[in-house]
């Protein structure tokens, strides 16, 4: 029986769905901040009950919204692509290796020049390398070990990074080589336990950072000034990444609490969160159009949270994939998936198909960190057994 | 098997969940019906049973799983290193090989998951049988140990020595075959937790994670909230595959070649912001969408000379919406200079370059603008971009001017395959962005705001 495509019908549910509900409940710790609902404010109950009937009340809204989507009739991205062209032979090498950090490598972030490349270990050191030339351009010593977030400034002037040390810095790049970059660094964020995840937003001048404090940052680089901050993790979060899309101001961040948040820049505001991973959270990463991201867990699965429909789409596993992914990105065209895993190696995604197309070996230890070049002609991976390689 | 730890909130957090994993694949390996083939396996003179090969072990996952044998023996290698398998040849180096070695399942009581963290009770009662069983039969970095533990837990030491002895007497009264394969067992649970200097520590996880509770309650706002069939939205996605695919360097291959692959870096030169005559790929690309068009610097200022060229010449538009993006992401520092200079220019009565904003829109502007901040120009720039959007934006494309810009647009002949494929490209280094950005500051001030601008905003491809 042939199921017609019903693409041409737009099924939107409406404002029936005007309701505000709470997804994460847990005893509060002082009578400060109380976070009722506002139909719930007017009356005077004692505080456990209150919790109880809202917890019941957010537990039934829950099964309604399920119950709604499922009367949408909603499909898994493998079966809408059926009829795309399967992907051919898939070869891959490694094109460039970097070697020069001393111990494992963390994080790595790409210059907007498509060819220079910022990486962070856990002896605290920071590189910047042409990835072309496999030079070596700057390095900084950190006070910390562990620095697990780095990234490249859009303008390819600064680098910011940071970890153990609760901060994220910037340093600016001096050509000056005999100038100490460590003596220029500027303290730009402050949390209160490790720092998991920085980015640039679209200029130098503002930094999203993400950590263990379980709180996501916007900061101003100029004055240090904490211009946003969004709360609603549960645990540490892991990762972020910024929207590419048009309306822009929104970014994605994941956590220990198995949750994918969505957060408005300008409000603070999480607008949605999708809770289907069965562990932790390593990384997010918006697809090229913005309308979904993808993200890579703990449990061995990546998967793909389309954001206009509110839910999971697709899921990339392998029964003979045990161990976690700990970075995925997106090819330039969205069709490919790659997941850097903690066996070692990297698996290729059909995005579409949801079928593995390949799997790269080459490191000796821990994939940590996975980008794709900014005009999509390689991606970089990072890994513990000291190196980065540039696959092409 | 789970492990499982009680956070300082009192939620259960899994540790190591590929342990699980790993166990499942272990657990279907010993399945009676479908799971490996054993044999006894003869050591020296004693036999013993339920071991396996290396090979069996590798062309058991590749038919399970239906893998290639690489995946397989790298898969069959974690099994080993973790402990779950261990062999009987080299019992102290755990990895698999791919041939006739013998290997054999460990016991769930030495699970990885059951006994963790390894104790280090245990750790110096199994030293102290090594060490009385035969002396000398200590490796170096077991001795150093050794004497670390008799020095930190020296007030149970009597009892160390009492169980170890204990459990000496017990084994020897088992027959030689089974003595060996607890020999075995142990020896290689210890590996696994204790590992030897230079061996690759398994269990190393990184900072600890989940020690912070955070006990807020999350509201998720949902005023009008669209659940959107997902089959439209994955339709959009086979669509945008299917438009970006020939754009896609890594699954088609760009022209004249790959950079990383032929050490050319002809494409970046010809994709570069400041060259002259684009390519007809990147041409295209501004075709997809208003934001594509408006990422690329080439993009907006040939769109700028379209919109000035315009008989009702509308280029404010644009113009306006490149200073409310400087305002967004400038310096906190110029915000209300910014925004001042951007009412002046656009907004005010009379301006020279007044945009046409719907009166809602400027009241609520004009209004923010007495106390500027980074967003206030936000509702008015997306009115205005989401105008160009609809209006302006297809008419250029529509164009001549586009048009004859996407005819004579370059397509890059294919790099020829050099004559000696061993001869290496000299790769030649390019100037730093940080050195251009240097330069470019001291003429800056020269430059008018527009073009600045224009090259603060995100570069394309």
């Amino acid at each position: 029986m042939k199921r017609k495509c019903s693409c041409k019908r737009h099924i939107f549910c409406l404002g029936l769905f005007c309701f505000i509900y709470i997804l994460f409940f847990k005893m509060l710790c002082g009578p400060g901040e109380r976070y009722l609902p506002r139909k719930m404010a007017a009356q005077e109950v004692q505080p456990s009950e209150t919790i109880a009937k809202l917890k019941l009340e957010s537990e039934t809204l829950k099964t309604k919204l399920e119950e709604e989507r499922a009367k949408l009739h909603d499909v898994e991205l493998h079966q809408v692509a059926e009829k795309v062209e399967p992907l051919g032979q898939f070869v891959m090498k490694t094109r460039r290796t970097l070697k020069g950090h001393g111990n494992k490598v963390l994080c790595m972030d790409w210059c907007k020049d498509k060819r220079r490349i910022v990486s962070s270990s856990q002896d605290g050191k920071v590189i910047v390398w042409d990835a072309f030339t496999t030079n070596k351009e700057h390095a900084v010593t950190m006070p910390c070990t562990w620095v697990m977030a780095c990234a490249y400034a859009p303008s390819g002037c600064a680098v910011a990074c940071g970890g153990l040390d609760n901060k994220c810095s910037v340093y600016p790049l001096s050509l000056d080589k005999n100038e100490n970059l460590a003596a220029k660094k500027k303290s730009v964020a402050m949390h209160t336990n490790y720092l998991s995840a920085c980015s640039f937003t679209n200029s130098d001048m503002q930094i999203l950072t993400s950590s263990g404090d379980g709180t996501c940052a916007l900061w101003d680089v100029e004055s240090g000034q904490l211009l946003q901050s969004f709360h609603g993790h549960a645990a540490d979060v892991l990762c972020l990444d910024l929207a590419p899309s048009e309306t822009g101001n929104t970014f994605v961040s994941g956590g220990c609490d198995k949750k994918a948040n969505v957060w408005d820049m300008r409000t603070g505001q999480c607008i949605q969160s999708f809770e289907t991973h069965e562990s932790d959270i390593n990384s997010v990463r918006y697809y090229p159009s913005g309308d979904a991201f993808a993200s890579g867990s703990d449990d061995a699965t990546c998967r793909l949270y389309d954001l206009r429909a509110d839910r999971e789409v697709a899921i990339y596993s392998k029964e003979s994939i045990i161990f976690g992914a700990s970075s995925v990105d997106f090819s330039l065209s969205g069709r490919l998936l790659f997941g850097g895993y903690n066996d070692y190696t990297i698996n290729v995604w059909d995005v579409l198909k949801g079928t593995r197309v390949a799997i790269l070996f080459g490191h000796e230890n821990r994939v940590s960190t996975l980008r794709v070049s900014p005009d999509g002609t390689a991606f970089c991976s990072g890994s513990w057994d000291h190196t980065l390689r540039v696959w092409a | 098997m789970t492990i499982s730890m009680v956070n300082p909130s009192g939620n259960l957090r899994e540790q190591m969940p590929f342990l699980t994993k790993m166990e499942r694949v272990i657990v279907s390996m010993q399945d009676p019906d479908v799971g490996m083939k054993m044999r006894n396996q003869r050591l020296l003179i004693t036999v013993i049973p339920h071991a396996m090969t290396g090979s069996d072990i590798v062309s058991w996952l590749t038919q399970k799983y239906a893998i290639t044998e690489e995946e397989a023996l790298h898969i069959g290698n974690f099994l080993v290193k973790y402990g779950y398998i261990y062999p009987l040849k080299e019992p102290r180096n755990l990895c698999l090989k791919q041939d006739e070695s013998p290997y054999r399942f460990q016991t769930p009581y030495y699970w990885t998951s059951t006994r963790w963290p390894a104790s280090e009770m245990d750790y110096a009662i199994y030293l102290a049988k090594k060490n009385i069983r035969k002396q000398g039969e200590l490796i170096d970095y077991e001795k150093e140990c050794y004497n670390v533990l008799h020095k930190r837990i020296n007030h149970t030491w009597d009892f160390v020595v009492m169980q170890a002895r204990e459990q000496l007497r017990a084994s020897k009264q088992r027959r030689k075959a089974d003595r060996l394969v607890l020999e075995y067992q142990e020896q290689a649970y210890w590996l696994v937790n204790r590992p030897p200097p230079g061996a690759m520590e398994v269990l190393e996880w990184g900072p600890e994670r989940g020690s912070i509770a955070n006990p807020r309650v999350q509201l998720v706002t949902g005023h009008c909230f669209f659940l959107n069939n997902a089959c439209v939205c994955e339709c959009s996605f086979v669509k945008y595959c299917e438009q970006y695919q020939d754009h896609d360097p890594i699954m088609q291959g760009c022209l004249p070649s790959n950079p990383w692959i032929t050490d050319d870096i002809m494409y970046w030169n010809m994709n570069s912001e400041t060259a002259v005559m684009p390519t007809k790929l990147r041409v295209e690309r501004w075709s997809f969408s208003f934001m594509k068009l408006l990422n690329d610097p080439l993009g907006q200022k040939e769109f700028l000379i379209y919109l000035e060229k315009e008989f009702s010449g509308t280029s404010e538009n644009l113009l306006f919406w490149q200073a409310c993006e400087d305002v967004q992401h400038g310096e906190t520092s110029r915000i209300a200079d910014k925004v001042d200079e951007v009412y002046k220019q656009y907004l005010a009565p009379g301006a020279s370059n007044w945009v046409n904003i719907d009166s809602k829109t400027m009241e609520s502007t004009l209004e923010g603008i007495h106390q500027p901040n980074r967003f206030v120009l936000y509702d008015a720039q997306r009115h205005i971009y989401f105008l160009m959007k609809k209006d302006s934006y297809p008419r250029y494309l529509k164009s001549e001017q586009y048009k004859n810009l996407l005819e004579k647009a370059i397509v890059p002949q294919e790099t020829k395959k050099s004559v000696f494929p061993f001869m290496r490209r000299q790769r030649h280094s390019s100037p730093s962005p940080a050195l251009l950005t240097q330069a470019g500051d001291d003429d800056g001030k020269a430059l008018s705001s527009s073009v600045r601008a224009n090259t603060s905003a995100p570069s394309p491809t």
